[in-house]
């Protein structure tokens, strides 16, 4: 029973997370885009007068064409629900609405590989790249993480333990992008053995994109694996020293079973449920610090499109990106709470 | 928890050797901070922008020590604004004449040479510019008038070694080289050998002659810059930025970020966790629902939209930051403040009738200060590469040259692949130096304040 209300206590705060957010990102880019959706109406109804001159030329004065052309701006603002302000409960409601369905509208400027400006389909070709990348690098940094902690928590004070430790906080010390950029210089000045953008310069639809693709993806992949394995080694060995203590693992010590044995099934297997609670976290994490690191590598994914729509300020690409982002976030955060709640027994028994 | 009087921490933190290493490196840091402040001109913070105040500086050029270690010595960059001055006078003519003497002893050509003056004249004087060689050719580069003038005038003027005329002059003596240089840059030539193209090392001496005819004429101000490629303890950038300056006003400002976003969070969570943990019930259940309201928001994505949409103020980000900061940190002052408030003082304080700010004030966030100093140090590293990340992204303050926004310009000119390594290791080491200081002194704090770690 206490399992089932703590889940259910955690969608509810979760969904209202989710909504926040939402109400905060329109609440923060609302009049901006505004402003931006009410020129390109401008723009379009004097684009189509342009391409149709037999519309110019029914028109007597130009007092009268300007009054055409204001009516059909105010027409069109009106159809677009651009007439009440950003602010009014409907059209915030109306945003979100859409938004929840997962109807982002058109992008302004920027268009998906195919060049569609649907921001769905841009992000669902982005997303799938962001997810090959970080979450390869982030399965490949926990299993490095958790042998190398394991072995160093199972010695502590050895010269692993302290190499790990020293490893640790001296690569987190240091901003991912910055060891990109480093990173850059080695493998693609110095020594030309990657290309210095991520970006395969083939098209898509070419049969050896995702082999290109592959070989883009090596350089960002071993500088996120480098910076990220020490701070995981780092947390297990923490575990681990702590489990190592405990009777149980000396009984099993005095019993005669192997140190090997030990280390890698029992000791391990009771430090699993932080572990899976920290891998859960650290999966959605990184797609939020994808934004910065995608931007060195001009890697084509999530956080590169997010980079780029900042630049040019599409807007609605901005509220899609940032839905999606939280959204991924939550799951996750979600996952970890489930996994918590399963392991932690006062959470179980509800207590 | 118990309590640990400020002078036991202090005695432990001294044995502490990460701690003190910590420490150093603040110290060490501080000072620079100090030091910038004092002697780099508070105007060369606004100049940071303006090109025209790096306009005699050259263009990506690493630092002059790289001399030291290779064999190929690179050309530095050299600015003489101390020439040699000789005025003659014959007749109706005067002569004004500025002699600098250049010592080039390098293994490759100089990027360009460029001559700025200013004279005071009237009428139409003649400027000349010659070159004598160390084989003791002599090359004529530049005969011209200056702008008629009536009336004494003031006339400053620059003239580069891609001048067309340079050039033409240049052509117009080719007989005494053996090679051809109609397609050479004027550096390339001037500083070449005569038979064979390659550098040719010694003196070269660089005359200017001002004629005036029945005028006085005088140079008020001279100066001759050999363009290097290489410059200053730390380099040059793109926009000719001496990269030591930039990095010097970097770390009063990574200091300031850091610490005031720390202490505004660790101060700000404190109280908040505090209050909601000693009010309980429904205060408590209402404002730790907020608390994970804002826990669950994805940080970078918020930052970043509010960097675009409200302001990029270097202020302005240090609130953003702190508005996310402050979340943990409540979290945790309040089960400690749960605690504390059934220890027998605070209730004999409740009962005495004590209001509850004081009862906070007093009795509960003065047991948490040891917690707080250790929250602090720990959140600063956070606060500063955050920042950094946000101003590489260019969402930084432009007008302030902190290490990231320096990263920033970094990635736009391609430094990486272009392999300019003197424009981006130094701010990440920076960075990365000024987080491990903080992480020294904030673990070493840590392992006091918590006497769980102390065991390891």
């Amino acid at each position: 029973m206490g399992l089932k209300k703590f889940i259910g206590i955690r969608l509810i705060t979760m969904f209202g997370v989710l909504m926040a957010t939402l109400l905060l990102t329109i609440i923060l880019v609302g009049s901006n885009m505004d402003i931006i959706l009410k020129q390109g109406i401008g723009f379009q109804v004097r684009a189509e007068i342009v391409e149709n001159p037999a519309i110019a030329k029914s028109f007597s004065s130009v007092a009268e064409f300007e009054a055409f052309v204001q009516d059909q701006i105010e027409q069109r603002t009106k159809a677009f629900g651009l007439d009440t302000p950003w602010y009014s409960p409907q059209r915030i409601g109306g945003t979100m609405y859409k938004i929840l369905i997962l109807d982002f509208g058109r992008a302004t400027f920027l268009t998906s590989d195919s060049g569609s400006s649907d921001i769905r389909d841009i992000l669902l070709e982005k997303l799938p790249r962001t997810i090959l990348l970080f979450t390869t690098a982030t399965l490949i940094i926990s299993v490095i993480g958790i042998y190398l902690g394991a072995l160093a928590g199972s010695k502590a004070g050895s010269k692993i333990d302290r190499f790990t430790s020293t490893f640790a906080v001296i690569s987190s010390s240091f901003p991912v992008w910055w060891i990109g950029m480093i990173m850059i210089f080695l493998f693609a000045f110095v020594y030309q053995i990657f290309p210095a953008r991520a970006t395969p310069s083939i098209p898509p639809s070419d049969p050896g994109y995702i082999a290109a693709l592959l070989y883009h993806m090596t350089l960002p992949l071993i500088t996120l694996v480098l910076i990220g394995f020490g701070s995981w080694a780092f947390l297990v060995r923490n575990f681990m020293i702590g489990i190592m203590q405990e009777d149980f693992i000396t009984a099993k010590k005095t019993m005669g079973i192997s140190q090997k044995k030990i280390i890698y099934s029992h000791a391990l297997k009771n430090a699993a449920p932080p572990i899976l609670t920290i891998l859960a976290l650290s999966l959605s994490g990184s797609l939020g610090g994808a934004i910065i690191t995608e931007a060195v590598f001009d890697w084509p994914g999530m956080g590169r499109l997010y980079f780029e729509a900042i630049t040019v300020m599409d807007l609605p690409v901005i509220i899609g990106a940032t839905y999606v982002l939280t959204v991924f976030f939550l799951i996750s955060v979600f996952i970890a709470d489930l996994l918590y709640g399963y392991f932690d027994p006062r959470v179980k028994t509800g207590q | 928890m118990s309590a640990i009087s400020a002078e036991e921490i202090r005695r432990e933190f001294l044995k502490s050797r990460i701690g003190l290493a910590g420490i150093g490196i603040l110290l060490i840091l501080v000072i620079t901070s100090i030091v910038t402040v004092i002697i780099i001109p508070g105007d060369t913070f606004k100049q940071w922008n303006n090109p025209s105040y790096w306009i005699s500086f050259p263009k990506t050029s690493a630092p002059v020590w790289v001399n030291l270690l290779t064999f190929e010595k690179i050309p530095e960059h050299q600015i003489l604004d101390d020439p040699i001055v000789n005025s003659k006078k014959s007749g109706d003519i005067s002569v004004v004449n500025h002699q600098f003497n250049v010592n080039f002893d390098y293994d490759d050509f100089p990027n360009d040479f460029i001559y700025e003056f200013t004279a005071k004249y009237s009428g139409s004087p003649l400027l000349q510019m010659s070159v004598i060689r160390p084989d003791g050719m002599e090359l004529d580069l530049l005969s011209t008038s200056l702008p008629n003038s009536k009336t004494t005038i003031i006339h400053t003027e620059r003239i580069f070694s891609t001048d067309a005329s340079i050039k033409k002059n240049l052509f117009l003596q080719k007989e005494q080289f053996g090679f051809p240089i109609d397609k050479m840059s004027s550096e390339d030539v001037i500083f070449s050998n005569s038979q064979l193209h390659g550098v040719q090392k010694g003196n070269y001496i660089f005359l200017v002659n001002l004629y005036g005819v029945q005028t006085e004429n005088e140079i008020l101000d001279s100066r001759l810059i050999i363009g290097g490629k290489a410059f200053g303890i730390m380099g040059t950038d793109e926009l000719r930025r001496d990269l030591a300056i930039g990095l010097l006003l970097g770390t009063p400002l990574a200091l300031f970020i850091g610490l005031a976003v720390a202490i505004g969070s660790v101060v700000m969570g404190l109280l908040y966790g505090v209050y909601a943990g000693f009010k309980g019930k429904k205060t408590d259940e209402t404002m730790m629902r907020l608390n994970d309201v804002i826990y669950a928001l994805p940080a970078l994505p918020f930052l970043i939209i509010l960097a675009v949409t409200i302001s990029n103020s270097i202020f302005m980000m240090v609130g953003f930051l702190m508005l996310f900061g402050w979340v943990g940190i409540a979290k945790v002052s309040r089960s400690m403040a749960l605690q504390i408030k059934t220890k027998g003082y605070v209730e004999a304080a409740q009962m005495m009738g004590q209001k509850n700010s004081k009862i906070i004030l007093k009795h509960i966030v003065p047991q948490l200060l040891p917690y707080a100093m250790a929250s602090i140090a720990i959140s600063v590293p956070a606060a500063i590469t955050t920042e950094a990340g946000l101003s590489f992204l260019g969402l930084g303050d432009p007008t302030y040259p902190t290490w990231g926004q320096i990263l920033h310009d970094a990635n736009i000119y391609g430094a990486a692949p272009r392999g300019l390594w003197w424009w981006i290791a130094p701010p990440g080491v920076m960075i990365a130096i000024t987080g491990l200081a903080f992480v020294f002194i904030g673990n070493a704090l840590d392992s006091i304040v918590n006497p769980k770690l102390k065991k390891q």
